[in-house]
């Protein structure tokens, strides 16, 4: 009893920096729409500028005064952020901000390592709080306590800074309605930048608290970052008490699960979110999201079939490819092999994505369970790689058919977190269930067939399936089935007018993404030899987005040229610079800002320049003028 | 002239809305731009405070060209906007609305306080601390008059002020623009209701598909029925 006592203690001081950083995305998200993927890199940089300061400054005044400006330094950074990045891509698509804030924490990840090591540190005790206090005979730090406190002093203060000032009630109209906040003389653009600059105050205030509780590592921000996005969904995007309700729910459920099902210890809190967003779909706090930003600009140029003269661009490319294994040689070849494994990839999310209108980050899971379906055929039952092959992706049809169903109740952010969710219970079922996946050690000994075990070989087979199956995909779009997807994307009433099924269709193109990136992990699994729980993991979901926006989410085939710039520079880095997070992360930024339709979408534009401006001002200068000026 | 539009062209996406739409509204009068649904209106309106992306052609406001300014620039100037469909904040109280239209007072022009807009609309004061979201129709068009009116402007742009109004809500309404005019406001309403026009409005225009048909007082209107029979729908 006093055991579970005390345990519900420690979950709760857990609750108070995970509410703090939970808050700072909902409150960035509500206003301005934009998912910050920063947020526990800032989170991150809160710690260690903090570490630092009161490293240096001892003392209560150090101590106290090293945490409040460590947040302040660090909401300053995100306030420039917000500056000299963000406000050149609100006229993007929303996903842009995301890659563009994926891009800034990648960054800043080889620059903590590069100015603070990669050793974990450990940071001074809170002065004053360095004991513990006996509660029914056990010792709960003193620290916990203060935590506990802190959590609803914040909340409070926070209520009161939305209520009672003029600067919180300009927040809480632009959350419902930025054009008419405009409309009565506000300038959004300083209302935007304090706001993303109180956001990140919040995850740096979170991050500096964590000091005297753990150590300071550079892998803060992956495992928070998870989690805060659960918080957000759960309580509801754009409330501030809905993340503090759902940062105690999750925190005890992490405080408990581990006691209750030490095996699925992690699953709980996805599962919780799941069984959330299915009976509640926007969070138990929030309300329904407005309509999605107009889908203005997207698709000016309507999509049309590849003119012969295309077609036939595309052969020579393919043939060309096609002849390297004559004269490439061995790495180039696996990279190559690499490579078009997640071109694959990166289509079937892009079909998702762009004909059925879904964002999903959590596309991996159907990749990783089309690997484990294939390693796990060769290894139980002796299965030869064709057979493999055809019947591994299985899995992943499988899993897409199940987790799909529940996936397109939703649509916008919370569709994207429920896939999340769903590839997190993936993976830990992947890294927990040990006597059949055989967890952190995966499977091993997948080998192909002897006629494809050389580079060359394997190439050609792996080139083979991807060539079918994009061209699949890409007939797919132009199919009825295709533009019934489009009906719905565009128009969820009027297709439904039309006698099209809205959900059932984009089920489908859920369970075909799904099964497309099944092939392309099949084929990983026997390109790599193994499978290990990463292929399901979030950084391979981050990747498939990241190709898929950088490729152009307007185009039909953007995403093939996405994957093969972004996989063979990202692994050109790696080969090249230790610092390669710094740079990869650098590129997308810059590339964000260039591209903001992708480099297909840029080239498509260059190709098409639209002939005459309306009454001289160049008509997309224009658009694009108008939408920066209605973001203000 | 207070506000003096001319040779505006207004584009959503690759569909040219406005052609060479010219109007002007002297300082202290009230003007209506009538016209049928889908005539154009609310795209003139927009286009003037810069809400509409593409578009060419001048807008004088008080002898100076804010054609190239952002929306809360123009509005900050003193040119208010009340947007057709009211577009309140629902989970804002009536107060809380006003605090986000207000704007510091400005030389010249009527200051306005909540105290003051409860007077124009003494529905309002009884309901000081309620969501916009739980407010009837009329309620809210008052409302929105409101916010709009404590950014002190010298000029109000109406969308539609009597649109889907109770008989005797859209008398009261009349009323309060009238005060307006008399705080020495100058006005220009959006109407497809000829009637209530008649009741308030000094000049008119006639738009159509896009292009001025017709610019008079509204006594010449009167003395026009054909013009009236054309363009409105009676
Ligand atoms: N956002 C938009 N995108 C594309 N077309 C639009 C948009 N808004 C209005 N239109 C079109 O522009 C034309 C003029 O519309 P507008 O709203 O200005 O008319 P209105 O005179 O205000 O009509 P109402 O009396 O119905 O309010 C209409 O044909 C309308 O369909
Ligand atoms: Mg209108």
């Amino acid at each position: 009893m006093e055991f579970l006592l005390v345990q519900a203690l420690s979950g709760l001081a857990s609750a108070a920096s995970l509410f703090l950083v939970a808050s700072g995305l909902s409150i960035i998200f509500g206003v301005m729409r934009i998912v910050n993927f920063a947020h526990g890199a800032f989170y991150m940089l809160g710690a260690y500028v903090a570490f630092t300061l009161t490293d240096r400054f001892a003392g209560p005044l150090g101590f106290w005064g090293g945490v409040l400006v460590a947040s302040l330094v660090v909401a300053a950074v995100g306030a420039l952020m917000e500056m000299v990045l963000l406000r050149r891509i609100y006229h993007a698509p929303e996903l842009f901000q995301l890659l563009a804030t994926f891009g800034v924490t990648l960054m800043v990840e080889d620059l903590v390592v590069l100015i603070w090591g990669s050793e974990d540190l450990m940071g001074p005790r809170a002065p004053g709080f360095t004991g513990a206090v006996s509660v029914f005979g056990r010792l709960v730090p003193s620290y916990d306590f203060l935590l506990i406190a802190l959590g609803p002093l914040v909340l409070g203060l926070l209520w009161l800074l939305f209520h009672r000032t003029r600067w919180g009630v300009l927040v809480r109209a632009a959350t419902q309605d930025r054009e008419m906040v405009a409309s009565l003389g506000v300038n959004q653009k300083w209302l935007f930048t304090s706001v993303f600059a109180l956001g990140v105050f919040l995850a740096a205030f979170g991050g500096a608290l964590q000091i005297p509780r753990t150590t300071v590592s550079h892998a803060m921000d992956l495992s928070i970052i998870v989690e805060v996005f659960v918080v957000v969904v759960i309580g509801g995007l754009g409330s501030v008490t809905g993340a503090f309700v759902a940062a105690i729910l999750v925190s005890e459920l992490n405080a408990f699960g581990i006691l209750i099902l030490p095996q699925i210890s992690m699953i709980t809190v996805f599962l919780v979110m799941a069984v959330v967003l299915v009976v509640r779909p926007y969070g138990l706090f929030g309300k329904p999201e407005g309509a999605p930003r107009a889908a203005a600009g997207i698709s000016i140029r309507p999509w049309r079939p590849m003119t012969n003269l295309e077609r036939s661009g595309v052969a020579a490319v393919v043939v060309v490819v096609a002849l390297m294994p004559l004269f490439a040689g061995d790495y180039t070849l696996s990279v190559g092999s690499e490579i078009l494994v997640y071109v694959l990839f990166a289509a079937s999310l892009h079909f998702l994505m762009t004909v059925g209108g879904l964002s999903s980050f959590g596309h991996a899971a159907y990749f990783g369970l089309g690997a484990y379906g294939a390693a796990l055929l060769v290894k139980y039952f002796g299965a030869p790689m064709e057979a493999a092959l055809v019947i591994g992706p299985v899995l992943g049809l499988v899993g897409a058919v199940l987790f799909g169903w529940f996936c397109v109740r939703l649509s916008g952010v919370y569709f994207a977190m429920l896939t999340l969710a769903f590839a997190q219970i993936t993976w830990s079922v992947a890294f927990q269930w040990v006597e059949v996946t055989g967890g952190d050690n995966g499977i091993l000994g997948i080998w192909p067939s002897s006629w494809a075990s050389t580079p060359q070989g394997f190439f050609w087979l792996a080139l083979a399936i991807v060539v079918v199956c994009v061209a699949a995909l890409r007939m797919l779009v132009f199919s009825p089935f295709g533009f019934g997807l489009r009906a719905a994307r565009d128009s969820a009433l009027r297709s439904e007018a039309i006698g099209i099924n809205g959900k059932s269709t984009q089920w489908i193109a859920f369970i075909v993404a799904g099964t497309f990136a099944g092939i392309a992990g099949a084929l990983f699994a026997f390109l790599k030899g193994s499978v290990f729980p990463e292929t399901l993991g979030i950084p391979t979901s981050v990747d498939g987005l990241v190709m898929v926006l950088l490729g152009g989410i307007e185009t039909v085939s953007g995403a093939v040229v996405g994957a093969v710039v972004y996989k063979a520079l990202a692994i050109w880095l790696m080969s090249k610079t230790e610092l390669s997070k710094l740079v990869l992360g650098g590129v997308i930024v810059l590339l964000v800002v260039a591209f903001p339709k992708g480099i297909v979408g840029f080239l498509e534009d260059l190709r098409h320049r639209r002939p005459k401006a309306p009454g001289g001002a160049g008509s997309e200068g224009a658009v694009d003028v108008a939408k920066v000026e209605a973001a203000r | 002239m207070k506000l003096e539009v001319s040779g505006l062209n207004s584009f959503y996406g690759q569909a040219h809305i406005l052609f060479d739409v010219d109007f002007a509204v002297g300082e202290g009068e009230v003007v209506a731009l009538l016209g049928r649904n889908g005539a154009g209106k609310s795209t003139s309106f927009r286009s003037v405070v810069g809400l509409v992306g593409q578009r060419t052609g001048k807008v004088m406001f008080e002898g100076e060209d804010v054609s190239r300014l952002p929306t809360y620039d123009i509005v900050r100037r003193g040119l208010g906007y009340v947007p057709e469909d009211r577009r309140i904040f629902t989970e804002l109280t009536v107060e809380e609305n006003f605090v986000v239209g207000r704007q510091a007072p400005r030389s010249g022009v009527a200051t306005w306080t909540p105290e003051r807009i409860y007077e124009l609309f003494p529905n309002l004061g009884e309901m000081r601390r309620r969501p916009g979201g739980h407010m009837s129709g009329g309620e809210q068009q008052m409302l929105t008059i409101g916010r709009t009116l404590m950014g002190n402007p010298s000029l109000v742009l109406l969308d539609e002020p009597s649109e889907g109004l109770a008989p005797k809500i859209v008398e009261q309404m009349a009323d309060a623009i009238m005060a307006m005019k008399r705080e020495g406001l100058s006005i220009i309403i959006s109407e497809q209701n000829l009637h209530f026009a008649k009741l308030i409005s000094d000049r008119a225009y006639i738009i159509e598909k896009g292009r001025i048909r017709f610019s008079g007082t509204m006594a010449d209107l009167e003395a026009n029925p054909e013009i009236r029979d054309a363009y409105l729908a009676v």
